[in-house]
């Protein structure tokens, strides 16, 4: 995983509240795995498209004014819904590497620390403030994790929660993979002291 | 000890190591926690394989671990050349590689010609292999629904697969805990489905977020083991990534005999250690809510998320009245989606498919309820009605029972087991503009085919649609065989 940078970027608001990850990536296209960069051109796929498959001028992701932004600001409870981690590998293809809203889907929010998309958390009355700071796509943000704060185009500077080991895997790049296979003899010794049975599925009567 | 709930008992015993940048004692530091049940559908799971190969890396607890095919498996019966119909041109392929890749790992797979594959949440418990208790985790966000056996079963996304795969354990934050408590008892014609419709009405689709909900009450007391697990099956559309309910009577009655449940000595061990899960009673919640399941009436959705709902004899809210702009945005775009106006009912309102299944309601409980207001008549004219059974194993019982008989004399498609017109990414789907009427557990947006329409029921109201080709009230349904509609599912 990349080790995540301070950056400054220009922001995509997207102001409905409850964007489910069906949105993020629906399901037909999910059938089969996907080449590299495939996700990207799903995301929000019928939002972006109309039936011609031909990008509605009306669609915020794919404004030309903010080519390469990488600064989502969404309504409450951004990716709740399915458990597929497709709709983190969308943004993360289409270039996002921060998501801002006032509460993430659980399982959503993990999925996008495991993939180096940072999830922020602001009140209500900050991302209403961002909304605005949207409308100009000339106005450009600043994430800054090491500091753990956001910087506006007024110099305004908003703190942000993180949890730590999260906030330290994603500024090192490390994948929790290997802190778990590091810890094996942990494993094995819970492993001892509460022995499950190996499933043995039933032959068909 | 303090007193504890279910949920952090079940959590306690399963913290492997404790982690932290500020030592292992720190609150906010994610611990390692022990998985006691994997569980695998051909999807979720594909990238994770080919990331354990890319490292080398092995199967940890290939025993522990369980696969099934429920998500792009056709439900079409096979042909009579024994061939799998191809409905998608790509399922074949990602069957077989899900197929070779259990095999390769040594991971116990419900294959495609299995009698006891089905929808990963419907097989899990039917074998036995969901015990209270336990650690459970797969990769579909409706893993909750096993929570109803007093597990701490939870969805989790494809790297977390590959890390489950590997290590048989995952980095956990420690979620907050969230009391539903249903007092009272449900009306006739109300089931479990009704019951967490109408939470979800109340407190909406993020109230959950970071907690995990144990359903408590007399009304869940008085559920059989199928209408618990509909109940937690939805916990996610609450936000909260697992809902419990605490192991009893119903619970060991439920298990009891099943093919991977503990027997004999063993049995009676586990039971013992089993009665000592529920919350302690002085156990204290982070939040709580209270819901008196009398007043609750048969339910339905009228929007794009599942807090979108109302009782059955309701009106669509006016848009007037909602104060926020952005969220009365939402409603209007809702409502545009849905081609409803607002102030509307929705009793009478036609309806073009009728579906009938998924991990939500796919039980030989919900069959029966629904076969209860079919029997004896006709699917509407114009109307296309789909009954799934969650299993092969449902399958068969329903059709020992002559459900299957029911469903079919009545015009409905009778049909394999699998996921359906609920992920519609399996040949079953609607069509663009389609109203349907469904026991599924989401109503986004396209999720049962592009610019499909989804209204949430409970099996009862969607068979009474089926039947009247309009969005009917189950309790007005006269009986022409069939005793009152007393539900206790």
């Amino acid at each position: 995983m990349e080790p995540f940078r301070t950056f400054d970027s220009p922001l995509i608001a997207l102001t409905r509240a409850n964007i489910d990850t069906d949105q993020l990536t629906p399901a037909r296209f999910l059938k089969k795995s996907l080449p590299p960069g495939g996700y990207g051109e799903i995301l929000l796929y019928d939002w972006r498209f109309d039936a011609d498959g031909q990008v509605r001028p009306d669609s915020p992701i794919d404004d030309p004014a903010r080519q390469g932004a990488t600064v989502l600001v969404a309504g409450d409870n951004f990716g709740c819904g399915s458990s597929r981690e497709t709709a983190v590998w969308a943004l993360t293809e289409a270039g996002f590497r921060t998501v801002i809203s006032t509460s993430f889907g659980d399982i959503f929010h993990t999925n996008a620390l495991k993939n180096g998309l940072l999830p922020i958390r602001v009140d209500e009355e900050t991302l209403e403030r961002l909304f605005r700071v949207a409308e100009n796509p000339e106005n450009r943000v600043t994430v800054d994790l090491e500091e753990t704060c956001l910087v506006l185009p007024d110099g305004a500077r908003i703190e942000f929660p993180v949890d730590p080991f999260a906030r330290e895997c994603l500024l090192r790049g490390l994948d929790q993979m290997g802190y778990l296979l590091a810890i094996d003899e942990a494993i094995a010794s819970y492993e001892e002291g509460h022995p499950l049975p190996a499933i043995q599925l039933p032959e068909p009567s | 000890m303090s007193p504890r709930t279910l949920f952090e008992k079940v959590w306690d015993d399963h913290v492997v190591h404790r982690n932290g940048t500020n030592g292992p004692d720190d609150p906010s530091a994610p611990v390692v926690l022990y998985i006691d049940l994997h569980l695998l559908h051909e999807l979720t799971s594909r990238r994770a394989f080919a990331a354990l190969k890319e490292r080398g890396l092995a199967v940890r607890r290939p025993g522990r671990t369980l696969g099934t095919i429920d998500h792009i498996y056709p439900t079409l019966p096979r042909g009579a050349d024994g061939s799998l119909p191809v409905v998608e041109a790509s399922a074949p392929a990602t069957i077989a590689q899900m197929t070779e890749n259990c095999r390769e790992l040594g991971i116990p797979l419900l294959g495609e010609d299995s009698p006891l594959r089905g929808i990963v949440h419907v097989v899990g418990p039917e074998l036995g292999a969901t015990q209270p208790g336990m650690t459970i985790v797969c990769g579909d966000s409706h893993t909750s629904t096993q929570g109803a056996f007093g597990a701490l079963a939870f969805g989790i996304g494809s790297s977390e697969v590959a890390e489950v795969m590997a290590s048989q354990c995952l980095l956990q934050k420690k979620a907050k805990t969230f009391e539903v408590r249903f007092d009272g008892t449900a009306q006739p014609g109300v089931t479990a489905k009704d019951l967490i419709l109408a939470l979800l009405a109340q407190v909406g689709v993020d109230a959950g977020t970071g907690h995990v909900f144990e359903y408590t009450g007399s009304a869940i007391r008085a559920l059989s083991m199928e209408g618990r697990m509909t109940i937690c099956n939805m916990s996610i559309e609450g936000g909260a990534r697992a809902g419990m309910i605490a192991p009893d009577d119903t619970t060991f009655e439920y298990l009891a005999g099943r093919p991977l449940a503990p027997a004999g000595a063993d049995w009676d061990r586990s039971v013992e250690r089993w009665r000592q899960l529920p919350s302690d009673p002085d156990a204290r919640y982070d939040r709580s809510v209270t819901i008196d399941a009398s007043a609750v009436e048969p339910m339905i959705s009228f929007g794009t998320n599942p807090g979108m709902s109302m009782p059955i004899t309701g009106a669509v809210p006016a848009t007037t009245g909602v104060a926020d702009p952005e969220e009365r945005a939402d409603l209007e775009r809702a409502l545009g989606y849905m081609q409803l106006e607002p102030g509307q009912a929705l009793l009478g309102q036609p309806v073009d498919v009728v579906f009938i299944g998924s991990c939500t309601n796919s039980r030989l409980s919900d069959l029966e309820l629904a076969a209860r207001v079919m029997r004896d008549r006709r699917v509407a004219e114009g109307v296309r009605m789909l009954v799934v059974p969650g299993s092969q194993q449902v399958k068969r019982a329903a059709e020992e029972k002559g459900l299957d008989r029911i469903f079919r004399d009545a015009g409905a498609e009778w049909r394999e087991s699998g996921c359906s017109m609920c992920i519609a990414m399996n040949g079953d789907q609607l069509a663009p503009g389609q109203l349907a009427v469904s026991t599924t557990n989401r109503n986004f947006e396209g999720r049962q085919g592009k610019g499909g329409r989804t209204l949430l029921a409970s099996p009862l109201t969607a068979a009474a649609a089926a039947v009247t080709g309009v969005v009917s009230d189950p309790r007005r349904m006269t009986e022409p065989a069939s005793a009152p509609l007393e539900v206790t599912t």
